[in-house]
């Protein structure tokens, strides 16, 4: 038992003072391919929700657990810089760990789980509930970047309709939801307007949390490593939920709090306790949760 | 009808290699008016309605087509997105197989009412009526609205297909055998229907058929068409009773007596 304490300790000293691997180059990237990222970045925020074709690398993770956000940020990553890196909300899981291990010995860098604390945050399929501040820099994975794509199978008439700004095909999709269900279904990677101009796929975040991309302080960028694009939404920019005027989009709502925080205005999991039918709604953001229980009442 | 002609055609070549589909054919159409291309199979005509139609670039020849605010212009000298909103708009065209006109995966309703959304109405009950009414004026059941295309008659398909295209109430609808794969009841049915509703509504059509039927029917003016060249053209019914090219003459007396 006491060996185990110390390895958890050494493990916790690790985290707070980690060492490089210096046979890596920095953030494991050479930096003529982070170069070519980052212009593919510049571009992406010169047109907020236009989808940048990239050259993405190959890394030593599977597609589909976030090849296209580890590279985003390998790109943007500094010495100096302050990373998270949470997993539908949780920095605990095993995408979010191995990826904050990674860079870690990578790097170097400091990591926290504070969303306060970070200057970078990689993020699979959640906006953290702490509001983000100018500065931040929020990195999405994103496993399909066209909204487009199950509507509309060839690539070549998706591209044309983002050039001409042919959307109806995406209403469509949400009047068929509506005569079939009397609602629109999807509840995550709800399709979203940037600026006025593209329509874009928000990555599978709930749609709880979409109406935090709109405005938001920080920079948001998507990196899709399996499809090759790059997009983003520069701070402050208008993000719209689509919807229709009797139909508006509505967030997720719950009719518990959160069992350990009590908080009513989180996004909340449903975790089973037992196999008797036992269960309570807690916090998906874990970061959140923690802190508003370590906040004297 | 107007003095002005909505599409004029002039000197259109369409070539496939060294095969000419289409050779100089100049034609016009008036706001209001029905016209019918005849001719057997292979002699060019869906080639030419694909010209006249902004989907098929001719190799020679212009098409202008006289817009709402800017009179007559070239179809082929727009930008994409104007012809785009062109062929979502102003024009209809209906294919001969309605499930390439129809998105097959979506209901009826949607179906109907994706002109709509498309040019930016956003209030579903009100798409949803506007489906509703163009179902009923197109003598289907309002009430299989929310049904897929699959589970419609290839006649209800058809009829399905034309409501699609006149919701947005074009002023120019392009018709490719619109009765061709439908028996003969659900066949006078339809072109009773295509009848009032071109009638009723301004609407003019260029309507292609091998069935003189269909172009005595609908038609105001006919186009004989043989390899490609245009051999005759004039009133439906003088071009009919009199037909003056010997390529005419043989189409005319080869129809069955009914």
């Amino acid at each position: 038992m006491s060996a185990l304490i110390a390895v958890a300790a050494e493990a916790r000293a690790a985290r707070i003072a980690p060492a490089r691997e210096s046979h890596y180059n920095f953030a494991y990237l050479d930096e003529r391919s982070k170069r070519m990222i980052r212009r593919a970045i510049l571009k992406a925020v010169a047109i907020p929700g236009y989808q940048v074709p990239f050259g993405s690398r190959e890394m030593p993770l599977p597609y589909g657990w976030g090849t296209g956000g580890i590279q985003v940020t390998a790109s943007i990553i500094g010495a100096r810089d302050v990373l998270k890196v949470i997993d539908q909300g949780a920095d605990d899981t095993v995408n979010a760990v191995n990826i904050r291990r990674f860079f870690q010995r990578t790097t170097g860098v400091a990591t926290t789980e504070r969303t306060a604390e970070a200057t970078l945050v990689q993020t699979r399929h959640r906006i953290p509930e702490t509001p983000l501040r100018a500065g931040q820099i929020i990195v999405y994975q994103v496993p399909v970047p066209e909204p487009l794509q199950r509507l509309e199978p060839r690539e070549a008439e998706t591209r044309r309709m983002h050039a001409l700004a042919e959307y109806g095909l995406m209403h469509v999709k949400l009047y068929e939801d509506i005569a079939r269900l009397g609602r629109i279904s999807s509840t995550y990677d709800y399709p979203v307007m940037v600026n006025g101009r593209y329509l874009m796929a928000p990555s599978p975040i709930p749609k709880f949390d979409n109406p935090k991309m709109h405005m938001n302080p920080a920079l948001q960028l998507f990196g899709a490593g399996r499809e090759k694009r790059i997009y983003a939404v520069p701070p402050h920019t208008r993000v719209e939920s689509l919807g229709f005027e009797d139909h508006p989009f509505e967030r997720q709502k719950w009719s518990s709090a959160c069992a350990l925080c009590g908080s009513g205005e989180s996004f909340l999991d449903e975790v089973v306790t037992d196999d008797r039918g036992g269960r309570m709604f807690v916090c998906s953001d874990t970061d959140y949760c923690t802190r508003r229980r370590e906040a004297p009442a | 009808m107007s003095d002005a002609p909505i599409l004029r055609a002039s000197g259109i070549t369409k070539r496939f290699g060294r095969r000419t589909a289409v050779n100089a054919v100049t034609l016009e159409l008036w706001p209001g008016e029905v016209l019918a291309v005849v001719g057997e199979s292979g002699s060019g005509k869906t080639t030419l309605l694909g010209c006249l139609s902004g989907r098929l670039a001719p190799d020679a020849g212009a098409v202008e087509f006289r817009t709402r605010h800017e009179g007559l212009k070239d179809v082929y000298a727009m930008s994409e997105a104007e012809r785009r909103l062109l062929a979502r708009t102003d024009w209809g065209y209906v294919h001969q197989n309605p499930d390439e006109g129809l998105r097959m995966g979506v209901s009826a309703g949607a179906n109907v009412g994706e002109r709509l959304m498309a040019l930016g109405d956003r209030h579903y009950g009100r798409i949803r009526g506007e489906a509703g009414d163009w179902l009923s004026r197109v003598e289907m059941d309002p009430a299989r609205l929310d049904e897929s295309p699959r589970s419609f008659s290839g006649g209800m398909r058809q009829r399905l297909q034309i409501a699609r295209n006149l919701v947005t109430r074009p002023r120019l609808v392009f018709m490719d055998e619109p009765t061709s794969g439908l028996d003969v009841s659900v066949q006078a049915k339809l072109l009773d229907l295509l009848r009032s509703l071109t009638r009723s509504l301004p609407l003019a059509a260029i309507v292609v058929t091998h069935d003189l039927a269909v172009a005595r029917l609908l038609a105001h003016r006919m186009v004989v068409m043989k390899d490609g060249s245009a051999v005759e053209s004039g009133l439906t019914d003088q071009l009919l009773d009199d037909p003056q090219h010997p390529y005419t003459q043989l189409l005319v007396s080869s129809v069955l007596p009914a």
